[in-house]
């Protein structure tokens, strides 16, 4: 038989070795970044540095020695971009606490290290107990509950928690949570285990209407009932940000279902009229727009001064920054949270702006890239919606702060402080982690044998 | 599933770049228009954060930075604060700059000035913490001194210029101010400062010589009448023209009367020169008519009416009306109804006359010095416009010397030397007393220094108040101390 194959399968590369050198290199420039912050603080290395970069080493390291343990074929980029933004996100956030006189141990970076260890474990176990992300699919409908459960706690009265002028927060003695972040994992699941049975009927039923096949209109339900849900979330939790990204995910996955563009013109069409009537009725969603065009007109300013002011902080950063440690992202309100990204612009100036931008990139294209390599159709669908849900959040987070788009109030993923996001995040990461295995991984070698898994019909 | 995952990729990678577009525009390409915002606190510390440059005369500072030990590290200081205050400005962190050349110069005191550019090279490279450039003014301290002292507390404006160069030799408005409040860190002063200074009915903070609401020029703009005239090539300073007491106006019920309501000489006749000399409004009023509005205006737009000049401060252009009727033309031409002008621009005229007919660009700056006092740049005369033939201004300058040695203008007279000159009794509202003015040069054959000066509603004399008699001894005391 062997003498009679014209291929020969290489032994495909795992990558682990791969992904351990640029964990190496992530938290190199992770220390690097903490030991700049210090000595522009204090002209000093900071006396726990070995203690502080081990403690980083160890929680990365543990994460690599699962992935080699249970998801060897796991993608080897993914958790090293993590690592570092992760890391970065706590130096910045560190570095603010410094400027705002906090102790470290009362400083939120101190907490943010504590969430990210919470938000690992929960990335390690999920790696350990979820072998085969299809079992998911089972939970479809449970998922689909929860998430809207989540996406509606806020509104309760007793534990709902107003900050900032939005209703996204619950508040459970003293701590306070963003339930919409893993309402957004699990609307995920639920999207890709709905769609992945309907889609034939969306993909196929419909009329041809100039090139394009309209869907039935007793099929337009599901969008419609995702497009209430966002508008709800917009008009009751005033929160443009999770609107935006719920409706985002839905449309993209939906098209990825279907193969239909006409899904994406209807979803836009949607979006355009929901955001068009509920700025004609909502002032604060007025007073964004207004920001967006002109945050220097006088009511801009009296409005929104910080954008203004974060737009003036990566100004004062230009090309190269000033110097970790040695900025004043302070000025700016909120800086460790919806304008992070700023501070870490004007201290690390454009160079170190594309090199995140870049890295978020090659984190989504890595997940899309998974997607593609995978076999069964729940996977596919579950899978670019995380990747994607990520671009997207990106997109509203830094659009808005650099004007792109108006200012919503969502994290910046893995940098921002905060924990509810860092959980949901790491969590979003194990489930690509284990996705990318499969998708990596040669059929000759199962994993696990499946026998529940349905038999898919390979479409093209 | 497959090709769809490949075009939403696409899409994600066009989002990225859409962002990237937007950071490089916000951090590179509009950086530097987001930094010169006004209200950047960011650019306001980082400028306080390093020596800013001084501003000197002599070589002696009006303006300096003196390091102090709290947040902004450098604290401004200005010594004889009121006698300058309206060419140093302020430099607030609370207020930004302004109010002169800490406004007007801010890139160069701050050092961010692209002519610093090869300094700031060289101070990275040698390790130097950068520092702004100073400024060595043009203005003769004596004669600073002198119109601080003649004008004393009269509300006014008092300008002197090399004719030759457009050098400013002196400057002040009057009522001046103190702004050390204004740049002081201490909690609530400069707050406290300033709106008092903003709320004051005298208007303090406005530099009266060049900006603010501008004067009715009165009789001082007959130099720009008589030199349209005998630019025009129709007269001569013997021309015998009509100078009745009272001039009856076409077209309306007022008319123009001589302000002793006297005819200007026998027979109501008079030359250019004894209306000049006598300050007579009938003559002036009838060659008005005679010339057109459009005349008079392109002369005085050759001395320099309409033009915005950077001193570097901005200068207010000085303004003659359009579309002009007889009697406004009339009017117009003793520098009434709307003509309006700042002491500058009238010292500007004197200049223009003492200069050959040539008008100098007016700058306050001489030069502009590195930290290490090297010479960055030195101011370069340079001509404006040419506003009358050599052959008028000498003409002219007999008129405006007569003016001064039996004329209205007698009390401008500076021992041991001739000078040229011409009064104006301006009025500018219903009841009040007019604004006194006086503008000359001197010497009159050799001109060094020619002046302007304004004393508001007639000063300390009030509605007794001529311009030979109020602003003449403040004239005369500025040009004794540029010529002694």
């Amino acid at each position: 038989m062997r003498s009679l194959r014209t291929i020969t399968t290489i032994a495909p590369k795992r990558g682990r070795n791969v992904e351990l050198v640029l964990i190496a290199l992530a938290l190199a420039v992770v220390v690097l970044a903490y030991v700049n912050v210090e000595v522009a603080a204090n002209e000093t290395v900071p006396a726990g540095l070995l203690g502080h970069a081990g403690i980083l080493a160890a929680i990365a390291l543990v994460v690599h020695l699962v992935l080699r343990w249970r998801a060897s074929y796991a993608d080897p980029l993914i958790l090293p971009i993590v690592t570092l933004l992760n890391g970065l996100g706590v130096v910045m956030i560190h570095r603010l606490d410094i400027a705002a006189g906090r102790d470290f141990g009362d400083g939120l970076a101190f907490k943010q290290l504590q969430w990210t260890a919470l938000g690992v474990i929960i990335a390690m176990v999920v790696l350990v107990m979820l072998r085969d992300h299809r079992v998911l699919r089972r939970y479809t409908y449970t998922a689909g509950l929860l998430g809207i459960v989540l996406l509606l706690l806020p509104l309760l009265p007793l534990i709902g928690h107003d900050a900032y002028g939005a209703r996204i927060w619950i508040k459970l003695g003293p701590f306070t949570f963003q339930p919409a972040e893993v309402a957004k994992l699990a609307l995920a699941v639920f999207f890709a285990g709905y769609l992945v049975q309907t889609r034939d009927v969306l993909a196929l039923a419909g009329r041809k209407v100039l090139g394009m096949t309209l869907p039935r209109g007793k099929d337009l339900g599901p969008l419609l009932v995702a497009w209430g849900i966002s508008i709800l979330v917009l008009v009751f939790e005033t929160d443009l940000g999770t609107s935006l990204l719920l409706f985002g995910l839905f449309v993209s996955m939906l098209y990825v279902a279907t193969e239909r563009v006409s899904w994406i013109i209807i979803g836009l069409t949607l979006a355009a009229a929901g955001a068009f009537v509920a700025y004609q009725l909502f002032s604060h969603l007025q007073t964004r727009v207004l920001c967006w065009l002109d945050p220097f007109s006088p009511e801009g300013v009296e409005q929104c001064g910080q954008l203004g002011s974060g737009l003036m902080g990566l100004a004062a950063g230009g090309l190269l920054g000033t110097g970790l440690g040695r900025g004043r992202p302070w000025l700016t309100p909120l800086p460790e949270t919806d304008f992070i990204f700023n501070s870490l612009g004007e201290e690390l100036g454009l160079v170190g702006i594309m090199a995140i931008l870049a890295l978020y990139a090659i984190l989504v294209e890595r997940g899309l890239r998974s997607a593609i390599g995978l076999r069964d159709g729940f996977g596919k669908l579950l899978a670019t919606g995380l990747a994607f849900t990520v671009a997207l959040q990106v997109f509203v987070v830094v659009g808005g702060v650099t004007r792109v788009i108006p200012l919503t109030g969502l994290t910046l993923p893995f940098v921002a402080y905060g924990g509810s996001s860092l959980l949901a995040n790491w969590t979003l990461v194990a489930l690509l982690l284990r996705m990318s295995d499969h998708a990596r991984r040669p059929e000759a070698e199962p994993d696990t044998p499946v026998p529940e898994a349905p038999t898919e019909v390979v479409r093209r | 599933m497959n090709e769809p995952i490949r075009r939403l990729s696409l899409l994600a990678g066009l989002l990225v770049v859409a962002l990237l577009v937007a950071s490089t525009w916000i951090q590179a390409l509009g950086a530097g228009s987001l930094n010169d915002r006004p209200g950047n606190q960011r650019t306001a510390l980082a400028n306080y954060g390093q020596e800013r440059g001084q501003i000197l005369i002599d070589g002696k500072p009006i303006a300096r930075s003196v390091p102090v030990d709290d947040a902004l590290r450098w604290q401004r200081q200005y010594p004889e604060a009121q006698t300058y205050a309206h060419l140093t400005g302020y430099y607030s962190f609370e207020y930004g700059a302004g109010g002169g050349l800490e406004g007007a110069a801010n890139s160069l005191l701050s050092g961010t000035d692209d002519q610093l550019f090869y300094g700031r090279i060289a101070d990275i490279i040698a390790g130097r913490k950068p520092t702004g450039a100073s400024l060595e003014l043009t203005i003769d301290a004596r004669a600073q001194q002198a119109a601080v002292q003649a004008l004393g507390g009269q509300r006014g404006a008092v300008v002197a210029l090399d004719p030759s160069t457009g050098a400013i030799l002196a400057m002040y408005s009057s009522p001046s101010y103190d702004p050390s409040p204004l740049v002081s860190h201490a909690e609530g002063v400069p707050q406290e400062a300033w709106k008092q200074l903003t709320g004051d009915e005298s208007q303090p903070m406005v530099n009266r010589a060049i900006a603010g609401n501008l004067y009715p020029p009165g009789s001082v703009f007959k130099v720009v009448t008589a030199a349209a005239a005998l630019e025009s090539g129709d007269y001569e300073p013997d021309s015998e023209l009509p100078g009745p007491a009272i001039l009856d106006l076409p077209q309306t019920e007022s008319d123009l009367p001589n302000s002793d309501k006297a005819p200007c000489g026998p027979g109501d006749q008079a030359t250019l020169a004894t209306a000049m000399q006598k300050s007579c409004n009938t003559t002036f009023g009838y060659l008005g008519m005679e010339l057109g509005g459009d005349a008079l205006r392109e002369q005085a737009s050759k001395f320099g009416f309409g033009d915005s000049l950077d001193i570097p401060m901005a200068v207010t252009p000085s303004t003659v009306p359009t579309e002009l009727n007889e009697p406004q033309e009339a009017q117009a031409a003793v520098g009434q109804y709307d003509v309006r002008a700042t002491p500058l621009q009238i010292a500007m005229m004197s200049a223009g006359v003492a200069n050959d007919g040539v008008v100098m660009r007016p700058h306050l700056v001489e030069k502009v010095q590195g930290s290490d006092l090297s010479t960055i740049s030195q101011a370069r005369p340079e001509q404006l416009s040419r506003a009358v033939a050599p052959e008028t201004a000498r003409q002219l300058t007999e008129m405006m010397t007569s003016v001064v040695e039996s004329g209205t203008g007698t009390q401008a007279a500076v021992p041991g030397t001739t000078v040229a000159g011409k009064t104006g009794t301006a009025q500018h509202a219903e009841g009040a007393a007019p604004h006194a003015w006086f503008t000359g040069f001197a010497p009159a054959d050799n001109p060094k220094v020619a002046v302007a000066v304004v004393v508001e509603s007639g000063g300390s004399a009030g509605s007794q108040a001529s311009g030979g008699s109020v602003a003449g001894p403040i004239s005369a005391a500025v040009m004794q101390a540029v010529l002694q």
